[in-house]
């Protein structure tokens, strides 16, 4: 378990260089994940990083830590059941736009309204960019992509708002790019007890000259510095259906949240299986009587 | 005097035709009896013939027959449903009252009882079922007695009142019989100091799971499979384990996939539409090594086919499902208490071989319920393989020079060591992408080769491993073979004895084995005859068996959504052993 010295966070830097393009979000995207899972005493060996497809899934790889590089869109899934097996583990889950609003989206209902306790990090560019640049969910409706060359004429989801309407108990939003506030906001989403939800503005700086760093640097406004109540549902109802703004920080939190495994009575660590007969093993041929 | 007895309930779905079946079919394993039961329903909840059939006999029964003898009908179509098995003894219980004219041939005993009008003077009509159960245990001279402790089990929960209501209609039913009637069809239901358990495939599935040390099972509810979910869900708790309903079947084997990651022992059962959805991620089950139960209780297919009848029409499937090329275990119980059995055994190789194991049940094994004695279900014998699982002291040999964990080693029997979460030094990531030792990802040649490989070996090294054997009955001298696969065994059975008695002897193979399977060469050397049993059109197991021994067999296959019944399958042997053998 846990090595007696100080976690730093660079422990859950793998030796692997990235091949993400020079510039993409996803770099700050990870370096504030592993400072916020070294700030909140995680260790890579008692960590479960479930990553999605796509250029944010090779998150996996460049992170040391246990973890699985899954299917597309259906982490959340995974990062569920290494939950419930695993109660004493920190479980992470980690994917672009695509694979959480698209495909996964499902998925994405159905995590949040059960409250699993993980943190799930959305690196959201609004374009798809390891298969070169098509419309994603997060797409505005008027991006001209290769798929879409006139724009998609579709209104973007808003993942904050079906969050919301999913009975989110954690949801919040960050930057990429700025360093502090975003390891702070993924570190409060791990300690949440429950489904901690960050949608984060990741630039793909490839293929999305709309959705750049000046432009969320210009745009961002930072709830810290607006006097708003995470744990208001109105409030937070309101700066979620704000689609004028960019809003960086804690949306909502239910001060009331109770994890998933918590409402289910599992506290134990599954993988403890004793050999041979189960205890009380006749009391299940008896019921067949 | 007959000792076996077939009896039957049928009505509309809605009418508590399954709940009534149960309890007589409890009744008599309380008694001593063995039973077989099998249903026919339709896939809707209310409305739409269905019939719960119950054989019984003092014999080990294993097979449903064309034969009935009690009848229980609540509507004119469950009699002209029957007719054909009617016969000469049969009697027919039906209520008069009701608003329908019941049509029974001459031939056949009409018991006319006024089922509803009992039930209202017992304490409401909705005990219609139970009266007829009461007269049903006069024709058949089986006590009303035994009937009580199934009441007390079925209704117990919901106060003695209503215990007390049922036992009493079932009086009610015997009573009126035995003063209107004065008949005597010569049944006489004999009664033993057994104590027989009684259960279903799907029910046996899920005690083996949890008795294999399964702690997490994710599923979606499909027919014929829901009931193994249903088994766990209130029992898996109480060995600190979970069931969770996911979403759709691609999470469900997620979720599994998930749990198995972090260590533990992880299922999910679905039926063939559910496993078209999870082929999507077996392929990384397979890729990652994680060892994962997958139960296919197969139905009618392809596409939604027929939900709620039987076939065997999945082994291609499982065997071949998924892109790319997949080791995977298959096997296939053959019986309800193979169910179980097969269940454990599938724990242990998944966890072994670091592998996917389908288990592979069929409709009639899931639904039918069987008498079993305890000591079936032996749980002391159960043993837990976790395989190459480490403890943590052991993490260490198998790190590479920069401490790195290698958790795809390519080992020479292909088992890798396995590290779970929380294992100091064992962190490492695993991935459907082709990968490394480490799990990281890779397109370089000789790693993909030597990865390929190495997943491919572990079937080699299961194969020497493992004992995949066969049962074998039937006349081991004889000069014709029959082969067959999943719940056909037990008609296969009886229909042996049937064809003895006609003087054509065969020996019989079932095998609860797909993949690995034993290799029948020999055996096929030596027959003259090679017939292959199927619920299938195209005959998908035979076709296995003919690329293993590079010889024709002749195949019976049956696809009208019902089992095989013993009598017919001894007919259909006989005239199949009378055609000439196809070419070579």
């Amino acid at each position: 378990m846990s090595s007696q010295s100080e976690v730093r966070f660079t422990d859950f830097k793998s030796d692997k260089q990235p091949t993400w393009c020079p510039g993409c979000g996803d770099f700050g995207t990870m370096n504030g994940m592993m400072k916020a899972l070294a700030n909140t005493g995680n260790d890579p060996d008692n960590t479960f990083l479930v990553a999605g497809i796509g250029c944010s899934g090779k998150i996996g790889t460049y992170m040391h830590s246990y973890a699985i590089h899954g299917v597309h869109g259906r982490a959340l899934p995974v990062a569920t059941g290494v939950k419930m097996a695993r109660p004493d583990i920190e479980v992470m889950a980690a994917g672009g736009d695509g694979d959480g609003y698209s495909i996964g989206a499902g998925h994405f209902v159905h995590a949040t309204r059960r409250n699993v306790d993980m943190t799930y990090v959305v690196m959201d560019n609004r374009i798809y960019g390891l298969t070169k640049g098509q419309a994603s969910p997060t797409s505005r409706s008027d991006f001209e992509t290769s798929t879409t060359p006139e724009g998609s004429q579709q209104p973007p989801v808003n993942p904050l708002a079906l969050a919301l309407a999913s009975g989110a108990t954690f949801i919040a939003q960050s930057f990429a790019s700025d360093a502090i506030r975003h390891a702070e906001i993924i570190e409060e989403a791990i300690e949440h007890d429950g489904f901690g939800f960050v949608n984060v503005f990741s630039p793909c700086v490839t293929f999305n000259d709309v959705d750049t760093y000046d432009y969320f640097r210009d745009s961002l406004v930072d709830l810290k510095e607006e006097d708003h109540d995470r744990h208001d549902y109105e409030a937070a109802k309101g700066v979620i259906l704000d689609t004028d703004k960019e809003y960086q920080g804690v949306m909502y939190q239910n001060e009331n949240s109770i994890p998933y495994h918590e409402q289910h009575g599992v506290t134990e660590n599954m993988a403890e299986i004793p050999d041979g007969a189960p205890e009380n093993a006749t009391d299940l041929v008896r019921e067949f009587y | 005097m007959t000792e076996d007895l077939n009896w039957a309930i049928g009505g509309e779905a809605g009418d508590g035709i399954d709940s009534t079946g149960k309890i007589f079919a409890q009744a008599l394993s309380r008694a001593g009896r063995h039973v077989f039961t099998s249903k026919d329903f339709a896939s809707r909840i209310r409305g739409g013939y269905t019939a719960y059939k119950i054989r019984t006999s003092t014999d080990r029964v294993q097979s449903v027959v064309d034969r009935l003898d009690i009848l229980v009908a609540l509507t004119q179509r469950t009699i002209d449903e029957n007719l054909d098995e009617l016969h000469e003894g049969s009697a027919v219980i039906y209520d008069g009252e009701r608003s329908w004219d019941a049509e029974i041939p001459d031939e056949i005993t009409a018991v006319d009882v006024p089922l509803k009008s009992l039930a209202e003077e017992a304490g409401g009509a909705i005990m219609l079922n139970v009266v007829a159960l009461g007269a049903a245990c006069e024709l058949t001279g089986f006590d009303v007695a035994y009937l009580d402790e199934a009441l007390e089990k079925r209704f117990g929960g919901k106060g003695s009142k209503i215990v007390d209501n049922n036992k009493d209609a079932a009086r009610k039913g015997r009573d009126y019989v035995q003063e209107n009637y004065d008949l005597d069809l010569g049944y006489a239901l004999e009664t033993t100091d057994e104590d027989y358990v009684l259960l279903n495939g799907d029910e046996a599935i899920g005690m083996g799971a949890l008795a294999a040390g399964c702690r997490f099972y994710a599923g979606y509810p499909i027919t014929p499979a829901t009931n193994v979910m249903e088994y766990l869900i209130g029992r898996i708790e109480q060995y600190g384990g979970h069931v969770v309903q996911a979403e759709d079947e691609l999470s469900a084997i997620n979720m599994a996939l998930g749990a198995a990651r972090g260590g533990a022992r992880s299922m999910t059962a679905t039926s063939g539409p559910g496993i078209d959805l999870m082929a999507e991620t077996f392929g990384l089950v397979a890729t990652s090594e994680t060892p994962l139960v997958i139960v296919d209780v197969m139905r009618s297919g392809p596409s939604t086919g027929m939900p709620t009848k039987q076939e065997q029409g999945d082994l291609n499937m499982t065997l071949y499902g998924g892109h790319g090329e997949i080791p995977r275990f298959v096997v296939a119980p053959t019986t309800i208490d193979e169910c179980f059995w097969k269940t454990v055994e599938a724990f242990n190789y998944a966890e072994k071989y670091q592998t996917p194991v389908y288990v592979v049940a069929d409709l009639a094994l899931a639904v039918t319920e069987q008498t079993f004695t305890p000591e079936t279900f032996d749980m002391d014998a159960v043993e837990i393989d976790r395989g190459n699982l480490l403890e943590d002291d052991q993490v260490a040999e198998w790190l590479d020079d920069q401490g790195r964990f290698r958790a795809h080693a390519a080992t020479e029997d292909g088992i890798s060591p396995r590290a779970i979460p929380g294992m100091t030094d064992g962190a490492h990531m695993s991935t459907g992408l082709e990968h490394d030792e480490l799990g990281r990802r890779t397109e370089d040649t000789e790693v993909r080769v030597e990865q390929v490989d190495k997943r491919n070996r572990k079937v080699e090294t299961a194969k020497a491993e493992e004992a995949w054997d066969y049962r074998e009955f039937g006349d081991e001298d004889a000069d014709d073979l029959v082969v067959s696969w999943g719940s056909n065994e037990g008609a296969l059975r009886e229909a042996v004895a049937l064809l003895e008695d006609d003087d054509v002897p065969v020996r019989v193979i079932s095998v609860p084995y797909i993949f690995p399977r034993p290799d029948l060469s020999e055996e096929f050397e030596a027959a003259d005859d090679v017939i292959v049993v199927e619920c299938n059109a195209t005959g998908q197991f035979a076709d296995v068996l003919e690329h293993d021994t590079l010889q024709r067999v002749k195949r019976i296959n049956k696809y009208t959504g019902v089992r095989f019944k013993a009598d017919e399958l001894a007919e259909e042997i006989t005239a199949k052993l009378k055609e000439e053998v196809p070419a070579q």
